[in-house]
């Protein structure tokens, strides 16, 4: 009897979160793909449904691979696609290359400010992304903070264009994602034996060579999963680049929404963010790897 | 050693492991080992690391399955019984005690369970915190009270549902050496004055000589020799017992005179022979192992007088006695351990107490020496 | 190593500025009478006037209500089902269709919220034209969305400290008689609600501050206070909303130096009762 309802309990614990994900997490992807494939169509919905029915039986199927050809063939989808991952892998790179030194710092500092020192990192993530990221509008435009102070200070004459710019993007990424490459880096450096650059020390090696032989390959894991962490909603990102970001060349986020709101061509959209999840599931997959071998290495 | 010896049995054995083997994929952690305990006593599984022991206790408890093999605990077959469900309770190695409780409710926690009125589950938790002489900190959380008295605590937890058998891992591990003396003795008492039978795992001999009424030495997953502390000293069944517990200087030789009451064997090892008055069974020819324990060595400036007792043509000396340089002195206080190194260069470890409070006719080192032993001392043995 | 120190401080110094200069300069603004916002009216600054001007403007309030009503419901739903699947993961062992919910819950992690906001409105649409429900959407098809993304992190805050706990202390209360379900209740969730508090507060503010996947989501009537925000600041900056981002910093200011505070001064108790026990050394 008991070890009936051990099952039992255990089927219902594992049963509501995987029921609940399935019915809102997979089977709306499994719709995307499906609509990927339609014609649009002036209805609501608007797109034409996937079979055909006839006395509750599918007699003809209307695969629409149109939408899918369309991303290849027009040029503003392969230059959104591409346009996307790039300022996303450049994002990830300033961001890597800023929060490794300051998680870096951090790893090193004493245990009292390092509490500190974390919660300063973490206190604007609790924030709103949105009115953080609305900050910098105030400080790159051409009568923002960061213009005024320089031409008061005699270094310009004239308002630099900061804002909608692939710099603004930058630095909006940048500045969101901050916290996400930080602490996975900070969790991997925190864990490293100070001993061991004690002993490359004795035997010869100056600091450059000590950091770049002992340190930076064990924090390897940490910089992958950071990476991720940042270059993979970098790709999709919809918010920075609306505020911040160019208006002649659109990364794939923007795309999609006004492909769907604007264009209302659901069909297409659909095969947008198909085509995007297919660029990321790489990625994706890699970053669970990781995830599951730093779950594990915590036992 | 704890009184209850002689294995006093009602009858069935309360504890019976019957052919248990568990393993986690290729690797074989307990190795077919058929076991019983009798009610009432400390049984011991002595091991290192690896051997077993907990993996055996463990199911024990019930958190492992075997993967082959049944336990019966007092003639019930504990299969597919969860720990929850089994009259076995468990003293954990890191005691477990729950932080965010009471020493009260951690005791109390366990009778929860069973359909006692408040005042009844009170006065038990009471009276088991007196008997672990912990009654005066029922209110205090385990994060306030010193590594001996959280000892206590998840003793007295264990304890207080009268479990038929409790399992004890690694009970003395985390306490310091004086605090591990005194309560080797208080375990002993708490378990005579509530007779539960008691299975204690441990890589520590001296905690399983001092506790147990009968001990299993483990290796590698399997029981190698089941005893009391003296059987298990004395008479070890295998080189690996023997050299597993205390010390023990093996000497390999062969066997040249094998008789009923009596048998020889030539050493080449440190170059003599060794007598030993009781008969083995083996064939002559046999390569064996002679195990004789350092303190029933004697070191002498001068050869011993031939043996008293022994009748036998062609005993006399140059038997059980090697002569040999002091290499090595450790002074213990109470005794000293003397290296002695053949003229065939195997080393001697002999201990002889320090009768003697004047040092000045002490045997010193470099001087020649004779080690010696009495002919019922050496233990032969064959594997 | 003493110049290697040096940079990597200076890295931290320069990056703690810049996370913190655009912070400032909202609050700082807030209070500048000017409507460019970023151009100091030192004639009739500092002043309050976009604070009262925030009071009484029912479009953000309402919105900031529906906000809150939506990120506490979803906060609450994903901490149910994020604790739930992360038992799962980290006590079940291996199981049939494990690695299915693993990916489930970790890719919404990375997953851009296009596509989540997207997939969930067809889901819907779909859902609309089969079975009649939900009516164009609202506060419910938001709720439920939100609560779908954040359970995915409330699983890896969850799961992560389980993996940690002590399983010997799970171990001694079974062996005390207790059947799972008691050991869960009495024994492990006392012990990680640290854990499940900061996975509240985190599903939370995500929910609090999340806008692509309402904005696909929503239905006519359902604006959330980000959707709001989102549609003025696309026109440029508006000083009313440098007010209600001041109002926000403080607020989480305040909590988090508060829940600090308050965790040294159990710390240093905790400490101070493990040297007195240490002392008494009986």
């Amino acid at each position: 009897m008991p070890r009936f309802s051990a099952q039992f309990g255990r089927r219902v614990v594992l049963g509501i979160p995987t029921t609940w994900l399935i019915v809102l997490f997979l089977i709306p992807f499994i719709i995307v793909f499906k609509i990927s494939f339609s014609e649009v169509r002036l209805a609501m919905p608007p797109y034409a449904p996937l079979f055909e029915w006839a006395d509750g039986k599918p007699v003809a199927v209307r695969l629409n691979l149109s939408n899918y050809s369309f991303l290849f063939t027009d040029a503003l989808y392969v230059s959104s696609y591409l346009y996307s991952l790039k300022v996303a892998a450049v994002s990830t790179l300033f961001c890597l290359l800023l929060g490794y030194p300051m998680a870096y710092a951090i790893a090193r500092s004493q245990p009292t400010t390092r509490n500190l020192l974390l919660m300063l990192i973490v206190l604007p993530f609790w924030t709103s992304f949105l009115l953080r990221v609305y900050a910098w509008i105030g400080l790159l435009k051409s009568n923002g903070v960061i213009n005024n102070v320089l031409m008061a200070m005699g270094i310009i004459h004239e308002p630099l264009t900061m804002l909608q710019t692939d710099f603004a993007v930058y630095i909006g990424i940048v500045y969101s994602y901050l916290p996400f490459m930080i602490l996975p880096l900070y969790s991997n450096l925190e864990k490293h034996d100070a001993t061991l650059l004690e002993a490359a020390a004795d035997l010869g090696a100056r600091p450059v060579t000590a950091f770049l032989r002992v340190t930076l390959p064990q924090s390897v894991p940490g910089i992958i999963a950071g990476s991720l962490l940042v270059f993979i909603p970098a790709v999709g990102e919809y918010v920075i680049p609306s505020l911040l970001g160019r208006t002649d060349q659109l990364m794939i986020g923007r795309v999609l929404s006004d492909e769907f709101f604007a264009n209302r061509d659901w069909p297409v959209a659909s095969a947008v963010a198909i085509f995007m999840l297919g660029l990321l599931v790489i990625p994706i997959m890699l970053f669970q790897h990781f995830e599951k071998r730093t779950l594990e290495a915590h036992k | 050693m704890s009184k209850q010896t002689n294995g006093q049995s009602k009858g069935a054995p309360y504890v019976r492991i019957e052919n248990v083997t568990r393993k986690f994929g290729d690797f074989v952690a307990v190795n077919d080992v058929s076991l019983e305990v009798q009610r009432g006593e400390i049984f011991c599984l002595l091991g290192g690391s690896g051997s077993g022991k907990t993996t055996l206790l463990r199911m024990l408890a019930g958190f492992e399955t075997p993967t082959s093999g049944r336990i019966y605990i007092d003639g019930q077959d504990m299969s597919g019984i969860a720990p929850y469900d089994r009259p076995v309770n468990m003293m954990f190695q890191s005691y477990a005690l729950f932080p965010h409780m009471t020493v009260e409710k951690n005791v109390a926690f366990g009778l929860e369970q069973e359909r006692l009125t408040r005042d009844e589950v009170r006065r038990r938790v009471g009276e088991i915190l007196d008997i672990v002489k912990m009654g005066q900190f029922l209110a205090r959380k385990p994060h306030q009270l010193s590594g001996g008295q959280r000892q206590r605590v998840a003793l007295a937890r264990a304890l207080v549902k009268r479990p038929k058998l409790l399992l004890l891992d690694e009970p003395l591990a985390a306490l310091d050496r004086k605090l591990r003396e005194h309560t080797q003795f208080e375990l002993i008492n708490i378990q005579e004055q509530l007779g539960v039978t008691f299975i204690v795992v441990t890589h520590d001999q001296e905690e399983a000589m001092t506790l147990s009424s009968r001990m299993g030495v483990m290796n590698q997953g399997q029981i190698v020799q089941v005893g009391t502390p003296t059987d298990i000293y004395e008479f070890p069944a295998t080189r690996f017992v023997a050299d597993f517990i205390g010390s023990v200087n093996m000497f390999e030789g062969k066997l040249v005179e094998d008789e009923p009451d009596y048998v020889r064997i030539r050493c080449e090892d440190f170059g003599g022979t060794v007598y030993v008055n009781h008969g083995i069974s083996s064939a002559p020819g046999a390569t064996v192992w002679v195990a004789v324990r350092p303190e029933k060595i004697n070191i002498a400036r001068h050869p011993p007088a031939p043996p008293a007792g022994v009748h036998q043509p062609g005993a006399g000396q140059g038997e059980n006695v090697v002569r040999g340089t002091v290499k090595e002195i450790a002074y213990m206080g109470d005794m000293s351990i003397y290296l002695v190194q053949t003229e065939s260069g195997k080393t001697v470890r002999v201990t002889m107490p320090n009768v003697a409070r004047h040092t000045e006719d002490r045997i010193t080192w470099d001087e020649t020496v004779y080690v010696s032993w009495h002919a019922e001392s050496p233990v032969v043995l064959t594997r | 190593m003493k110049s290697h120190g040096l940079f990597s401080r200076v890295a931290l110094v320069f990056g703690l500025v810049f996370l913190y200069v655009p912070i400032l300069s909202m609050v700082v603004f807030s209070f500048n009478n000017s409507r460019l916002v970023t151009v100091w009216d030192s004639a009739h600054s500092p002043t309050l006037r976009w604070y009262q001007a925030l009071i009484s403007n029912e479009q953000i309030l309402g919105a900031a209500w529906l906000s809150i009503k939506i990120a506490m419901i979803a906060a609450s739903g994903a901490v149910v089902l994020g604790t739930l699947s992360g038992v799962a993961l980290a006590r079940f062992g291996a199981f049939r269709g494990r690695a299915l919910l693993a990916g489930m819950t970790t890719a919404p992690l990375v997953m851009p919220e296009v596509i989540t906001g997207l997939s969930l409105l067809l889901l819907f649409v779909a859902l609309e034209q089969t079975i009649g429900w939900p009516k164009g959407g609202g506060a419910v098809t938001i709720t439920l969305a939100h609560i779908t993304f954040c359970m995915a992190y409330v699983t890896v805050v969850v799961q992560s400290r389980l993996v940690g706990f002590d399983e010997s202390l799970e171990e001694a209360a079974m062996d005390l008689g207790a059947r799972p379900v008691k050991v869960f209740f009495r024994i492990t969730l006392p012990l990680i609600v640290p854990a499940l508090v900061s996975g509240w507060l985190l599903a939370f503010t995500l929910s609090w501050d999340d806008l692509v996947i309402s904005q696909f989501v929503a239905g006519p009537g359902s604006s959330t206070l980000p959707m709001v925000i989102f549609s003025k600041v696309r026109l440029g900056v508006s000083p009313d909303v440098n007010a209600l981002a001041t109002i926000m910093v403080m607020v989480v200011a305040a909590g988090i130096t508060a829940s600090s505070v308050w965790m040294r001064f159990q710390a240093r108790r905790r400490e101070r009762d493990m040297q007195l026990a240490a002392a008494a050394n009986l």
